[in-house]
């Protein structure tokens, strides 16, 4: 009885000498240099039907040093395993490919989808960032992040300003970011548009790396409408130059009139990419209940443009329990250098690639959420199903091909859990 | 690209200064104050999104940078 009293005596002291500093607009500098660390962890579980299995842990910590400066670290560590498609068209005999390497080969069984079955990788990012006032109303944060798998390492460096006005109803705010990467496949980098060749002989390489640098500026603007509802409008532009092409990737040459596939070239891409983004986020408090609204416009010079649609509602269930449904919906356009399979004898494009992820397609995400406090810390769960769907039957099929799926489409199953201590 | 840019420009300045009339007083934050209401309220979540959609669309960015690339497959 004596020591809860105590106890309570020392909570309100504490209580009252945070409220006077306050008043008397004194720091909490001491204070808050014992401040622990906060930290909030993930686990993600991603899987393809037939394809890439991932999992992802990540934990992020964030410390107080007083005076709105804080310290924030993350470590995120991604497993992947699995089949990935190579580019190459299905069509009506078995095929056989050589492996990256250059020491090995896979055959795919007629009218199957070409998978590279031996994608199989580990990446590690460390990242901080240091967020401070540097002024009454400008906060500035500065961050560095750093990626490494067997055959790519990223380093980046970032720095970005906000300013509130309006009685901080608006906040103005403008990013820079700077990445460097460098990618050495396995086997080296392919020479553009060279026929893959037998296992065992000489590869057409060009080089064992090479780099690619990207400059990321993001201009934003933060308004408070009312009581209910915050607005977010923000322009993105983004520039890289150096190797785009995947290394991993390889087009079809099949005959102009019956389809039958003659060779297997690999792609190439353009050295540069010129990206612009328009991005606006709406959040409704209801009476209990939140609604969160965002879409994307974005645009390249490769020719896709893309529009994204995201919808959340966090249904209050009360003593912080929630669920909140999910739809995310997009669409893009195909790049212009996007082929589905070259033909044989005509003259080679500039570049070519037949990565479906730079084909026209629709994505469409469901998901739910469940959150709850376990101990009073937030915990939460979170299911959704991804499905892509392009055209399977595009016009320009020749013979055999007519038969074939051309664009076989993507399902994929996420599982999230989260947790902050 | 220059028209786009004063286009851009005078859509902030016409949206700012019609800004000036909207917000709250500081006392009427109760809401907005949730950590719900924040406009990243999970910072993990949409990093996992980011990625995830970064290795499977040709779109990336546009809410924050994306930051510790990847030569996804």
């Amino acid at each position: 009885m004596q020591l809860k009293k105590k106890h309570k005596k020392k909570a309100i002291r504490g209580a009252l000498t945070t409220a006077s500093c306050t008043l008397l607009g004194l720091s909490n500098v001491a204070q808050a240099e014992n401040a622990p660390w906060q930290f909030d962890a993930g686990v993600l579980y991603y899987s393809e039907t037939d394809r890439v299995q991932a999992i992802e842990p990540v934990v992020t910590g964030k410390k107080d040093f007083g005076d709105d400066r804080w310290l924030n670290l993350k470590l995120v560590v991604d497993l992947l395993t699995g089949a990935s498609p190579n580019g190459a068209t299905p069509t009506n005999t078995p095929q056989t490919f050589t492996r990256p390497s250059g020491k090995g080969s896979y055959t795919i069984d007629a009218n199957e989808t070409p998978l590279d079955d031996t994608f199989r990788d580990t990446r590690v990012a460390v990242s901080g960032s240091w967020d401070q006032p540097l002024g009454d109303q400008l906060k500035g944060s500065f961050g560095a992040n750093f990626s490494t798998e067997h055959d790519f390492l990223s380093l980046g460096a970032s720095a970005s300003l906000a300013y509130d006005m309006n009685k901080r109803n608006t906040t103005l705010s403008a990013g820079v970011s700077f990445e460097s990467d460098t990618i050495k496949p396995e086997g080296g980098v392919p020479t553009p548009f060279a026929s893959m060749v037998p296992a065992g002989s000489a590869q057409p390489r060009d080089a064992s790396d090479d780099t690619r640098t990207l400059v990321d500026l993001l201009f934003g603007v933060t308004q408070v409408i009312n009581r209910n509802m915050v607005m977010q409008v923000n322009y993105g532009i983004s520039t890289s130059s150096g190797y785009h092409t995947d290394p991993y990737k390889i087009l079809s040459v099949v005959d102009g009139s019956t389809g039958a596939t003659t060779d297997y070239v690999y792609e190439h891409r353009p050295d540069s990419r010129n990206k612009q983004s328009l991005y606006w986020q709406m959040k409704y408090h209801l009476t209990e209940d939140i609604i969160d609204l965002s879409y994307r416009y974005l645009w390249d010079d490769w020719g896709v443009t893309s529009h994204t649609l995201d919808a959340t509602y966090r249904w209050d269930l009360g003593g912080a329990k929630y669920l909140e449904p999910h739809v995310r919906y997009y669409q893009q356009s195909a790049a212009d250098f996007y082929r589905v399979f070259l033909i044989d004898g005509a003259p080679l494009p500039a570049e070519a690639s037949a990565d479906y992820r730079l084909a026209e397609f629709t994505g469409i995400t469901l998901g739910l959420k469940y959150g709850t406090q376990i101990k009073g810390h937030d915990t939460s769960v979170r299911l959704e199903y991804l499905s892509q769907t392009g055209d399977s039957s595009p016009s320009e099929a020749i013979g055999v091909l007519q038969d074939q799926d051309l664009y076989p489409d993507l399902k994929a199953l996420m599982l999230q859990f989260r947790y902050t201590f | 690209m220059r028209s786009f840019m004063t286009a851009a420009l005078l859509s902030c300045v016409a949206l700012l200064t019609g800004c000036a009339n909207l917000g709250v007083e500081p006392w009427e934050r109760d809401l907005l104050a949730k950590p719900a209401m924040a406009l990243n309220p999970d910072p993990i979540q949409s990093a996992y999104d980011d990625h995830i959609y970064f290795s499977k669309e040709a779109s990336s960015g546009g809410r924050s940078f994306a930051g510790g690339g990847c030569g996804c497959n």
